[in-house]
């Protein structure tokens, strides 16, 4: 009980750690990018959030920004990013697109980026304001500090799992 | 504009410019679909026309158009705007597409031999609307992937219907 108590406070360590140093992959493809720049600039200057940092290589980065529209043609690309992002990781729908497809709806526009991703923060708007994405922003880092984010979770029941396989209890929180 | 355009065309072709007019300005020509090789590059060619560039090519799908003109099976209008670099002239050329005995295959010959640039154009048209152009090199889909079935700008194609490469197959 004791390695566990202080493991779990060494998670709490670390995801104060991380909701304050997001390295963010901004997959941009629309008019959403627009204000993701004035999200970046300096009157919204979303590094006083410690998310200032975009990572171009998924790879190093462990916030997915999906900002705008997204194609069933960019279904695969965008699924191989999430994938290529070492875990944990966390993932943004930026704008309606992005979140359920907004307006369109048509042959090639996919539903929302949650239908090939899992999702931790939808942020309507058409575009949303920089105020609507810090509000997302903070969001994001209470769940990171919670630990509810999907990898999170996904990695607790997994863990719960193999515990219960051997006849443990689960850890609580 | 002048009905300079017009009237050689006419001179030239008599019966294969089915209609012209040249409403605000913009002179139009509706041509017979199977002379459309040889109407293009006669207006490349002649003196004083010289249609040097093809500004656009695209289609129509008239399904349920009230003013629709030609027979009920000329569904696709293949519209082609052309352009003279050297007096200014633009003339546009409609030509309602034989749809084929079904209804469902409407081909043309293609007039990438007059503009090399129509090379993509009609990679379009051909993706969106399923018009076929004869004797083009290379007639694959452009925009759409190569898994898609159906071509998505025909009226008839639901607007609701999705053709996904992936979906989520985890929680
Ligand atoms: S939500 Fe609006 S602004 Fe953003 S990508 Fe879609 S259409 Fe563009």
């Amino acid at each position: 009980m004791a390695l566990e108590f202080y493991s779990t406070k060494l998670q709490d360590a670390l995801n104060w750690a991380r909701k304050y140093s997001l390295f963010s992959y901004p997959f941009v493809t629309a008019c959403c990018g627009m204000e993701f720049m004035a999200l970046s600039a300096p009157k919204y200057d979303v590094a006083r959030f410690g998310a200032e940092f975009p990572r171009f290589s998924p790879r190093q980065a462990d916030l997915l920004i999906v900002v705008g529209t997204i194609t069933e043609k960019q279904g695969p690309i965008l699924r191989r990013i999430w994938e290529q992002m070492c875990e944990p990781k966390w993932v943004m729908a930026f704008g309606v697109c992005a979140s359920t497809g907004g307006f369109y709806q048509n042959y090639s526009a996919m539903p929302g980026c949650d239908q090939v991703i899992p999702v931790d923060v939808y942020i309507p708007g058409c575009p949303p304001r920089p105020e609507q994405v810090l509000d997302g922003l903070t969001m994001l880092q209470q769940k990171i500090a919670d630990r509810t984010g999907f990898v999170p979770q996904r990695e607790r029941r997994e863990h719960d799992a193999t515990r219960a396989a051997k006849g443990k209890l689960p850890v609580l929180p | 504009m002048s009905a300079l355009v017009l009237g050689k065309l006419k001179e030239r072709f008599g019966d294969a410019i089915r209609a012209t007019h040249d409403l605000a300005g913009d002179d139009t020509a509706i041509v017979d679909p199977a002379q459309i090789v040889a109407i293009c590059t006669f207006l490349r060619d002649e003196p004083g026309l010289e249609m040097a560039q093809m500004i656009d090519l695209t289609c129509v799908d008239t399904i349920g158009l009230p003013e629709k003109s030609g027979s009920p099976a000329e569904r696709y209008w293949v519209v082609y705007h052309l352009r003279s670099i050297a007096t200014g002239r633009r003339v546009r050329l409609k030509a309602a597409v034989d749809d084929g005995p079904s209804g469902e295959n409407p081909e043309i010959d293609s007039i990438t031999s007059v503009w090399k640039g129509a090379n993509w154009f009609e990679r379009e048209a051909w993706d969106m609307f399923g018009v076929k152009f004869r004797g083009h090199p290379d007639l694959r889909r452009i925009l759409m992937y190569d898994e898609f079935i159906g071509h998505p700008m025909r009226k008839d194609y639901p607007k609701e219907k999705r053709q996904p490469l992936v979906r989520r197959d985890f929680t």
